[in-house]
């Protein structure tokens, strides 16, 4: 028995040392698979390895650069940056907004208007970026909120720069504003391949000159490359290219020209373009009313949006270049030079004007706004004083199609090529243009009709052009038929070396005008505001320089045979105020389209904001505040 | 009492158990797993000092055990056994759910983790079993034995604890499998349970089969399951041969790695001290097997040897499951890099067992004469 139990005993411990040995074995290949996966890990595929831990651990952060900033021809800041704290939150990691909003009572002020500018901002987002709730913190706000910070998830405080524009509503549609970048601007950046350069950047250029020289302010965004954690939170910083500031723009606009012919317009709509005829430097760019480019900044709110885009004066019309007007009698030089130039009249050639024009067999009268007439008229005394009679006979006789021809050589129904956006073409009637307004429905008949020349000789009708394409017009005819392409943007300044790029531009090739029939046609536009039956002769009256105009009432109120008496036609119906200039008669520097909405005659009310922004501009003369305006309803002759 | 004799006796009292090779592997790999730690930790002083409590709490676990003869040890294996199983049916009853899992037990006191006493009572009873029937072993014992172990396990996988029943499951099989289970029958039952595979899958639960598929292809979930596989093989490969250097790993320290200090520590090691780091560490573990190995050899009796072998071989598993997983071979389970991860149980239950085999070692002199 006991033999056996050795026996068991020693084929048992064999057995063990034999699993033992065996176990060590496997235990042995497990390990050098283990070394194997090791090997081929951190030898064979290290760099792919390592190429994706550095992309765990760098971010490259963008730099956004300072925009550039915007001044005035005399170097007065229109548009500049500032650098403030915002509050921003990311919707996604609120759970309750509005309770969290609540919560931030006696912490950080917000008020309704934030919440609702909020709202909007939300609703136009991705869930995952932060959005701004409050702007410019106070320092008080800033230490609140650091020691509450834990309550607010999802809330941060951020630095950035914003833009200001210390002038506020004026120049608004010059100057523009900048904006939230939205769909729309995303595919424009895509589609100029720079989403890389616009990484980071919050805001663009939406109108005016921010839009169009958006290129120029924007600048070179850099890049940082940042150490992160598994948070996304930056460790260090590891390499840096620095951004390259926006460059710098001086406009050709003087804000104190601009803001006396601002204020001008009192409570009148409007728009005024005046034009350095030398250079086509925009010296004034007026739109009345205007708007505060600061609330579009960082979103607007809906009350104010509400505001602005249901006010019925249409405060974000930019009537000096979107508003299509009829021209009134300030079409009435550019048809008499027309008549010059083909020969149609001469200057002596005369007519008796018994204050009215009929045509034979029909019963129709055209009527003058002078009763009884202006007598015997030539053609400077049809412009001094505007008759009606003249142009109704002129345009009986001419044919339409070559009237327009003439005008589109001044400019007219083409946009003048201003450096900033959203120009209107206007309407310049003929022959091929009613057929194809008849094609889309908006005329009767295709057929030009004699009446249709009739309205236009005198700027009514289906004619209509912008207050600047009037103001391109007449600086043409001052500056002796060369023209400038208007411009707002005088130089562009380089943010870092401060090179100055002047932005000078030739001559747009024009019709070379008979300098005899210019002559004629300034004569009697100097006569308009010098000789006691012009037009202007009381609102340029002592003016202490000489200067050339022309008035122009637009009819808006069908006066069925009438007497137009403004006070018994609602505002809105009342007669667009024309006046367009220039001075001084014998060099031309500066040349000007007032166009002034429902403000009756020319001469009431166009050509005073006229003479006050000529004054400034030729004499340095402020405004007298106390001098009272001339009577929007001046009985007499105003046109 | 000359000084001499003095320290003669002192060393007796405390060292006289101990395993010199063995314990000098123990304390170098102890001293890695603080210099780890201290890295995982994001160099917390708090977390590394903390682990060193846990070693020193574990080394007087050691001596104890390395002084309770193994006879003693074998008398005790079935009243552990039997209050193991006591206390893993009670934590299926009214254990405590933490992380969706029901492991704890509120004793009121403390709260426990049955399963980890299983993890010596199983070996010890299966050791103790085949060691009363050493005149033969017939194919019952093994049915038996087989049911002894898969009561346990199969409660431990239902709380369910993967990884802590895959150590369970091992440390009883290899006792069996040390015991001399035939081959025949290993390799049939290993084939049945090849086959039974399929038929297990929709046993496990929903996170377990993610970590099944997210190992074939960790890309299918990247945020998710994938997560912890993708950023740790990222760690360890980036870390090439000699590693970014100690504190210097980025997906280490700019925490890249999840449960960078505990189960995945061996990313962080891997990345700061690259191959040569760890084929060092698998060096150590394979000196602490080679030595329990060969302590089970020499081992005078049949629970012994089996308890020694058990052990060391248990071990074994630790490490090829934790740096199977951590290196993207095998699903993510919770098992710790024996020795290295930071955690009190574990290096405790290991820190028992290689108490029990110094005691297997110091002891045999005295049975065997």
């Amino acid at each position: 028995m006991i033999g056996t139990a050795i026996k068991n005993r020693e084929a048992e411990l064999n057995t063990f040392r034999n699993r033992v040995l065996v176990g060590g074995f496997f235990i042995l290949i497990a390990f050098g698979a283990l070394a194997a996966r090791m090997f081929y890990l951190q030898v064979v595929k290290r760099d792919y390895f390592h190429t994706l831990a550095e992309a765990n651990r760098i971010s490259v952060v963008p730099v956004v650069p300072n925009r550039g900033i915007i001044t005035d021809r005399n170097g007065v800041v229109l548009a500049a940056n500032y650098s403030a704290y915002t509050l921003r939150v990311t919707p996604s990691r609120v759970k309750n907004l509005d309770a969290a909003f609540d919560a931030l009572a006696g912490i950080v002020d917000i008020q309704p208007r934030d919440r609702r500018r909020f709202k909007r901002l939300l609703e136009d987002s991705k869930n995952f970026e932060s959005l701004p709730l409050r702007n410019r913190l106070s320092d008080e706000e800033i230490a609140r909120f650091a020691v509450n910070r834990f309550r607010f998830p999802g809330f941060e405080i951020s630095a950035g720069l914003f833009r200001n524009y210390p002038f506020a509503e004026i120049a608004s549609h010059a100057i523009g504003h900048i904006g939230r970048i939205n769909d729309a601007d995303l595919k424009r950046i895509e589609s100029r391949n720079l989403t890389v350069n616009y990484k980071g950047t919050d805001h663009i250029g939406k109108l005016g000159i921010e839009g169009s020289y958006e290129s120029e302010l924007h600048g070179t965004t850099g890049s940082e490359q940042v150490e992160i954690d598994s948070g996304g939170r930056a460790i260090r910083s590891l390499a840096k290219s620095e951004s390259v500031a926006g460059n710098n723009l001086t406009l050709t606009l003087d804000i104190k020209l601009q803001k006396i012919a601002e204020d001008a317009f009192g409570d009148f709509r409007g728009g005024l373009a005046a034009i350095d005829p030398n250079t086509g430097e925009v010296l004034a760019l007026v739109s009345k009313p205007g708007f505060d480019p600061n609330l579009f900044v960082d979103g607007i709110d809906p009350q104010n949006w509400d505001l602005l885009n249901n006010s019925p004066d249409k405060p974000l019309l930019n009537r000096v270049l979107q508003g299509a007007y009829p021209p009134g009698s300030t079409i009435k030089p550019f048809l008499a030079l027309a008549a010059l130039e083909s020969g149609k009249r001469t200057p002596s050639q005369s007519i008796r004007d018994p204050g009215y024009f009929a045509l034979p067999n029909v019963s129709h009268r055209w009527s003058d706004d002078k009763p009884g007439g202006h007598g015997v008229v030539d053609m400077h005394k049809s412009i001094v004083e505007s008759c009606d009679t003249y142009y109704y006979q002129l345009a009986s006789e001419t044919d339409i199609d070559k009237t327009a021809e003439f005008l589109s050589q001044l400019g007219f129904g083409s946009k003048t090529g201003i450096d900033i956006g959203n120009e209107m073409e206007g309407f310049l009637p003929s022959r091929k243009w009613k057929e194809k307004r008849h094609a889309r429905g908006l005329a009767d008949t295709p057929k030009w009709m004699l009446g249709d020349s009739i309205s236009t000789g005198i700027g009514q009708g289906y004619n209509a052009f912008t207050p600047l394409q009037l103001a391109h017009a007449i600086a043409t005819i001052a500056n002796d038929g060369v023209a400038f392409r208007p411009r707002l943007v005088r130089s562009v300044i380089d943010a870092r070396s401060g090179a100055v790029r002047a932005l000078v531009t030739e001559p747009t090739p024009q019709p070379t005008l008979n300098a005899g029939n210019l002559e004629i046609i300034k004569r009697a536009l100097v006569g308009v505001t010098s000789e006691a039956g012009g037009t202007a002769f009381r609102a340029f009256a002592k003016a202490g320089y000489s200067s050339g105009g022309k008035t122009g009432t637009t009819q808006l109120f069908s006066l069925k045979g009438e007497k137009y008496n403004a006070n018994k036609v609602v505002q809105h119906l009342r007669d667009h105020s024309w006046f367009i200039a220039y001075a001084p008669a014998e060099k031309p520097t500066i040349a000007l389209a007032v166009l002034a909405e429902n403000a009756g005659f020319g001469s009431a009310t166009a050509a005073p904001i006229a003479r006050a922004v000529i004054d400034y501009y030729l004499l340095g003369k402020m405004p007298d505040p106390k001098k009272p305006k001339v009577p929007p309803d001046e009985p007499k002759n105003g046109d | 009492m000359s000084p001499r004799t003095a320290i003669d006796r002192i060393f007796d009292v405390f060292a006289r158990r101990l395993d010199g090779p063995l314990m000098v592997t123990l304390v170098v790999l102890a001293a890695l797993s603080l210099a780890v730690v201290f890295s995982a930790s994001g160099q917390s002083g708090e977390r590394t000092l903390g682990q060193a409590r846990n070693f020193a709490v574990a080394l007087v676990v050691l001596w104890v055990a390395a002084n309770i003869p193994p006879q003693q040890l074998m008398r005790l294996a079935i009243p552990i056994y039997i209050a193991g199983l006591g206390l893993l049916v009670s934590v299926a009853l009214f254990g405590d759910i933490r992380n969706g899992a029901r492991r704890w037990l509120n004793l009121g006191f403390v709260t426990v983790q049955p399963s980890e006493i299983m993890k010596i009572g199983v070996p010890l009873l299966l050791a103790a079993y085949f060691h009363r029937k050493e005149e033969g072993l017939g194919i019952r014992d093994y049915v038996i034995a087989g049911l002894m172990l898969m009561l346990p396990t199969g409660l431990v996988m239902r709380q369910p604890d993967l990884g802590t029943a895959v150590l369970i499951f091992s440390s009883g099989f290899f006792v069996i499998f040390l015991a001399g289970l035939s081959w025949k029958l290993l390799i049939s039952a290993g084939v049945a349970g090849l086959a039974a595979l399929p038929l297990a899958w929709p046993l496990l639960h929903d996170y377990q089969r993610n970590r099944v598929l997210t190992l074939l292809d960790p890309n299918t979930d990247p945020l998710g399951a994938g997560y912890h596989i993708i950023q740790s093989t990222i760690a360890i490969g980036s870390g090439g041969i000699f590693g970014k250097g100690w504190l210097n790993g980025s997906q280490s320290q700019l925490d890249f790695i999840p449960e960078r200090s505990t189960d995945f520590i061996l990313a962080v090691f891997g990345e700061e001290f690259g191959l040569i780091g760890l084929l060092l560490l698998i060096t150590l573990y394979m000196i602490v097997i080679g030595r329990g190995l060969m302590i089970a050899m020499n081992a005078p009796t049949t629970f012994s040897r089996l308890l020694a072998g058990a052990i060391t071989m248990t071990f074994f598993t630790y490490a090829f499951v934790n740096i199977g997983m951590v290196t993207g071979v095998l699903p993510v389970v919770g098992v710790p890099l024996p020795l290295v991860s930071y955690g009190g149980t574990a290096i405790l239950s290991m820190f028992m067992g290689f108490g029990i085999l110094m005691s297997i070692s110091t002891h045999k002199r005295l049975v065997s004469t």
